[in-house]
């Protein structure tokens, strides 16, 4: 099974209630949780342990100059402005590449071939017995987040048991780390922003045919209006964590409450099970 | 005029009611974008009455014409991004993975595939009581966000006559509409809160923001939440040479006007006080008056 944690708006949560959903099953089944959040991934921050680093690379032009004839056909072709033909060369910007392979196809002369060009990586790690943990790591300055969410997705894919942590956000990076799911954990906060990208979230799980359920975070019991919105939506609240100050603090030091706290490990493996067929 | 782009790399730090209070108690004029086009929030808090709404195009998308289309599948073959299915027996065009490259398009030997236009959004030009909003909604799934942000910042720049400052509410995260964000900005304030995974989501930030030269400084929101990691968020900005305009108090007052639809500013609340006193400093430090 593969349970994603998404939520539209940043900061609601999501990889507190991977991590500690992670954790919680870790203590009786294998489980693989996979950092999707690779602009900015924090899970490791919660499981420090050793890691094998993989670079993730993307295939981009480089152009021989002995054989380009300056024809201008690869940079009329190109929908990303990746190359532009100027006067005495074909300049490069690999960046706003998008690796489609259209230059190297409509090159008359063979001129163009493909190399690849690193964009991050993924680091692998077991924390606890059980768990594995699986993080993208997009390199600061780069754009193509899918290619490297794609990678993380990858080394996990085959093991019973998986959980994606998304990146806020409703675009390409959270549908590439959606896709292919079997449930989707929506985490959210009884705010108007909370309320408003939750709304957001909810289409891209509808769109993508995935069932939803949701955690509501730092409850000040002013919850009416998500309970409102949940049950509009046919949606289930599985759990509701309160603001205080002591969950804060064990989060901010990069605890777990799970762990820490008692009387969560339980809400935890309840969530799961809220989840799981 | 002064550029300036509210960021944070962690979501939900409180950029977007750092970036309302500080477009309160700015006086200065000034003219307002909203750059986080995936979860577009600034204007609950400021009541924006539309002006003008546009179209925003994305990248195009492959159409195939099935009654030209002889299924020899080299379409499907050479898409790069699995954006070409079978579906009832055919081929067809899965709007969620293409891309827009045309590369299908130019390998159909029987020219059955056509790049069509795709609306991606709409952009959205405001008055609010602060001054001209540019704002948009991306929509959910679409792609192209980094390209939306662009169009927002274009708008924002051709309502900026006689202003002296241009704010935009940038998005979390360090990749493509970020990078819209910042490009081209003065300067960036960095809104972070004191826990582990915030720091480590600035440090991303940094090293992001450094290659676009832009002036950083940073304000911690909460910060009395875990004193010791604020300290640590002190000692890093420091060691980089970055300022630390403004330490915001964990105050219940935020979540209260947030609710109300209105910047916190408009309150006596201590977290109000502590961005009067922000602004002061940042302003400052750029020269705004």
């Amino acid at each position: 099974m593969k349970i994603a944690i998404a939520s539209g708006k940043g900061g609601t949560g999501k990889s507190t209630v991977a991590a500690n959903l992670a954790y919680t099953i870790a203590r009786s089944r294998d489980v693989v949780l996979v950092d999707c959040d690779v602009e900015e991934p924090n899970l490791h921050l919660f499981f420090p342990a050793p890691a094998v680093d993989v670079p993730v690379t993307t295939p981009v032009p480089e152009i021989d100059p002995d054989r380009c004839t300056l024809c201008g056909e690869c940079g009329r072709f190109c929908r990303f402005g990746a190359l532009a033909v100027v006067k005495d060369c074909v300049l490069t910007f690999p960046h706003l590449c998008h690796s489609c392979g259209g230059c190297t196809l409509v090159c008359p002369q063979g001129a163009i071939r493909e190399v690849p060009r690193t964009i991050g990586r993924v680091a692998c790690s077991r924390p606890l017995p059980r768990l594995v943990l699986v993080s993208g790591i997009l390199n600061e300055g780069e754009v193509q987040a899918p290619a490297v969410i794609r990678a993380a997705k990858m080394f996990a894919e085959g093991h019973p048991l998986i959980l994606y942590d998304a990146s806020p956000g409703i675009a390409c990076p959270v549908i590439e780390t959606l896709e292919g799911s079997d449930f989707c954990l929506l985490v959210t906060e009884s705010t108007p922003f909370g309320l408003h990208d939750l709304r957001l979230a909810v289409e891209v799980a509808e769109t993508l045919g995935i069932p939803a359920g949701i955690v509501i975070n730092r409850s000040d019991g002013e919850d009416a209006a998500t309970v409102a919105f949940a049950q509009e939506h046919n949606l289930p609240i599985l759990m509701t964590i309160p603001f205080s100050r002591e969950i804060a603090a064990v989060q901010n030091r990069g605890g777990l409450i799970g762990r820490d706290l008692p009387g969560w490990e339980e809400r935890f493996m309840d969530l799961f099970t809220g989840v799981s067929p | 005029m002064i550029r300036l782009a509210v960021v944070s790399g962690k979501g939900g730090t409180g950029k977007t009611m750092v970036a309302a209070a500080l477009a309160d108690v700015s006086n200065v004029p000034q003219i307002l974008a909203d750059c986080d086009v995936d979860a577009a929030n600034l204007s609950l808090l400021l009541a924006p009455r539309r002006l003008t709404t546009e179209e925003f195009r994305g990248l195009e998308v492959a159409r195939i014409d099935l009654d030209v289309c002889r299924d020899c599948g080299i379409c499907a073959d050479r898409c790069r991004f699995g954006a070409i299915v079978r579906r009832d027996d055919a081929w067809a065009v899965d709007p969620l993975h293409c891309e827009g490259c045309g590369v299908c398009a130019y390998v159909c030997p029987m020219g059955a595939i056509s790049m069509e236009p795709r609306v991606c959004g709409e952009i959205y030009t405001s008055a609010t009581d602060l001054g001209p909003l540019a704002h948009a909604r991306l929509f959910p799934g679409s792609g192209n966000s980094g390209l939306l942000v662009t169009e927002v910042k274009k708008r924002a720049m051709a309502l900026s006559g006689g202003a002296d400052l241009l704010l935009a509410d940038g998005p979390p995260g360090i990749g493509c509409p970020l990078i819209a964000t910042v490009s081209g900005m003065d300067a960036v304030l960095a809104v972070t809160e004191p826990g582990i995974s915030a720091l480590h989501d600035l440090e991303r930030l940094v090293t992001v923001c450094r290659r676009f030269g832009v002036r950083i400084s940073v304000a911690i929101n909460r910060f009395d939440l875990a004193e010791d990691i604020c300290k640590k968020i002190e000692v890093y900005c420091k060691a980089e040479g970055i300022r630390v305009v403004g330490k915001i108090p964990f105050d219940p007052a935020v979540v209260e006007t947030v609710r109300e639809g209105r910047p916190v500013t408009r309150t006596g609340s201590p977290a109000a006080a502590a961005i009067r006193a922000l602004r002061d400093t940042l302003f400052a430090e750029l020269g705004l008056s």
